[in-house]
């Protein structure tokens, strides 16, 4: 017997019992539709993650300042002013695997304009620093490198410190005083959001690092060419360990560290620092998907269940096919088809659910959600091995009923 | 040489730890184109020799041939195989699918050969036509009569074009007019096709249409009578015809 007729006489049978078939199915229609749901919440997680990786800025490596060692006492990341703008400048032109680098100088201060004030991180810096972290400018002109060689007395505001201090009214070209200097507002920069760690990425004023040391924040006795930190752009993600590297060495080789001392600055890879939380976010997708598959196998139970009832009330039945001449390879193929057919429909009719469901849970908690071809062609192969693993046992039985028995069978 | 052979067929079931002998070392040969009824009360074994004749069972000991293969030694799927091939069976109670049409029903058999879709569906209609239930092709079992059911039945039965047909009691759950009506297509099929009907049944009324009686008790064979003139079902048919007008 060919599957097209198993086909039809699984369906007939199926529709015979409507209302049965539609319960037994109702397991598996859950089991898949939360797998979905969940697979799509927990994949949607981890991009949202992946994307705020992203707002740091692509294939970054921030290169902190760094411990020294004085008389045998460490001191910690930052202690000292051991980077310069130089160190910035040479890392982009003789790195090859580097794309860019910026010198940054970092401080606190409050931000005045009218008789609004806001407290601010002032960040200084040269025009590489946008293109690294992929900053726009969403009014006002761009920065240039100009206003850098002429420690120009202008700023751009980051998205929150332009609402506070403006509200609705257009900064540029407005005057506010930055720890009481009077800078000229030149732009506003594109909204970013937050990191990862929740820090407001727009919380922020923008200053050339020129005007920033001398004129804001003061600059650093010892050595007025120092940075706190350098941010570094490697050309493509598989060389970021590469940039690490030679940027590294290049460091060394310009503070004149012999072999064997230590680092006098810190690399960080942002990306190593957030796949911990991106690790996070997939084993909890897993566990959340790993529920949901138990009433998967829940769904499978109650199929294995209906199955067996159906065998026995169809004794007969059986009893008359066997005595046609149907072998037992036929009998085990009509009752296996039968219990996948609930399987796979309960499966599709899953998947569509768990599409409504994850796309009103983005709807209605804000959460995003995502998914791939995968997770659907998995919950699809699970249900179908749920079907003929759990309608194994009932058909087996089926196909080896002795057929007199069957057919007296009251 | 007789298409069915029996050489001391005994047969035991165990029922818990007591043992039924159901048949006690039966011989016998049925050549081809017999008619044969088996008569006795219940329990004297006629169903169980059914059952062996119809390879749903095989015997505890004994020889049973079909076509001169011994078919106590096959195994399930080669059992289910002569089945399909060789015996068409025809129940007391119909056995047919609810639910599904009478072609459908009749194309059962077909399905387990592997004949092609179109090749069945035709036919089944002829089949149906032969039992003269052309028309009701596409009627459910619960439209139609006990006799209709049953002669749907014997259309699936024949369908694969058997050798040999088995009617358990056909008629034990009709009417005598009806039966008549049976028993007509029976010895239409045996007469005109000569297959070989082996015929259950516990009324001598209806055993009076077969060539060969045997007469069964306690698993033995009792008497083996040949009919010198059997009743002819078509002919009390007519019969009651021109009564009627």
């Amino acid at each position: 017997m060919n599957l097209s007729a198993s086909l039809r006489i699984a369906l007939r049978s199926l529709r015979v019992n409507k209302l049965r078939s539609a319960l037994t199915m109702l397991g598996i229609i859950i089991g898949v539709g939360a797998v979905i749901a969940m697979v799509a919440i927990g994949a949607g997680a981890t991009a949202r993650i992946q994307s705020e990786i992203a707002s740091i800025g692509s294939n970054v490596i921030i290169v902190l300042s760094g411990s020294m060692n004085r008389g045998g006492v460490h001191l910690g990341t930052g202690a000292a002013s051991t980077l310069t703008e130089n160190d910035a400048e040479a890392i982009a032109a003789e790195c090859p695997s580097v794309q860019a680098a910026a010198p940054a100088v970092r401080g606190a201060g409050l931000v005045v304009y009218g008789n609004s004030n806001w407290s601010t991180s002032i960040q200084g810096t040269t025009p590489a620093y946008l293109d690294i972290r992929e900053i726009a400018i969403a009014q006002g002109r761009a920065f240039t490198s100009h206003d850098v060689d002429s420690a120009a007395k202008v700023a751009w505001l980051g998205k929150t410190v332009a609402d506070k201090l403006f509200g609705g009214a257009d900064p540029v070209g407005q005057v506010v005083r930055i720890r009481q200097v009077p800078i000229t507002v030149a732009g506003v920069l594109a909204a970013k959001g937050q990191t990862p760690t929740g820090q407001d990425q727009d919380d922020v004023v923008l200053l050339p690092i020129s005007s920033a040391k001398r004129k804001v924040l003061g600059v650093n006795l010892a050595n007025a060419n120092a940075v706190q930190s350098i941010m570094v752009q490697a050309r493509g993600p598989e060389i970021m360990k590469q940039a690490e590297e030679e940027t590294a060495a290049l460091l060394r080789q310009r503070h004149r560290l012999a072999a064997g001392a230590d680092d006098d600055f810190n690399i960080r890879n942002m990306e190593e620092v957030f796949s911990a939380q991106e690790t996070s976010a997939r084993v909890m997708s897993i566990l959340l998907a790993a529920i949901a598959s138990v009433s998967l196998i829940v769904g499978g139970i109650g199929i294995m269940n209906i199955m067996l009832v159906s065998v026995t009330e169809r004794t007969r039945e059986i009893g008359l096919r066997q005595s046609m001449g149907a072998k037992t390879g036929d009998i085990l193929t009509q009752f296996l088809v039968e219990a996948t057919t609930l399987s796979v429909l309960g499966g599709v009719i899953g998947i569509v659910l768990g599409f409504a469901a994850s796309a009103l849970v983005s709807y209605l908690a804000g959460w995003s959600t995502r998914l791939g071809p995968w997770p659907v062609l998995m919950a699809f192969a699970f249900s179908v091995i749920v079907g003929v693993s759990f309608g194994y046992y009932p058909a087996r039985k089926a196909a080896y009923l002795d057929p007199i028995d069957a057919l007296r069978f009251e | 040489m007789a298409t069915i052979e029996l050489e001391n067929v005994v047969k035991r079931y165990c029922m818990g730890d007591v043992t039924v002998t159901a048949l006690r070392g039966v011989s016998l040969g049925i050549a081809q184109g017999e008619f044969t009824a088996i008569m006795g009360a219940s329990g004297s074994g006629k169903s169980t020799l059914m059952n062996i004749l119809g390879c749903l069972d095989r015997p505890s000991s004994g020889i049973y041939r079909l076509d001169g293969e011994r078919v106590g030694e096959l195994d399930r799927d080669r059992l289910a195989e002569i089945r399909n091939q060789k015996i068409g069976f025809v129940f007391q109670s119909f056995n047919l699918l609810a639910r599904t049409s009478a072609l459908e029903n009749v194309e059962l058999p077909m399905l387990y050969a592997g004949v092609p879709a179109e090749e069945r569906r035709r036919r089944a209609a002829a089949a149906l036509q032969a039992v003269g239930l052309a028309g009701r092709e596409h009627h459910y079992p619960n439209q139609l009569s006990g006799g209709q059911q049953q002669r749907v039945a014997i259309a699936r039965s024949l369908v694969n074009r058997p050798r040999i047909i088995m009617a358990d009691e056909p008629t034990g759950a009709l009417d005598s007019a009806t039966s008549i009506e049976v028993m007509a297509i029976f010895q239409k099929l045996n007469r005109e096709q000569g297959i070989t009907l082996v015929l259950v049944t516990h009324e001598p009324d209806i055993a009076a249409y077969a060539d060969r009686v045997l007469h069964f008790r306690d698993g033995r064979i009792v008497q083996d009578e040949r009919v010198a003139a059997p009743r002819v079902a078509a002919r009390e048919l007519s019969g009651r015809e021109e009564a009627a007008a």
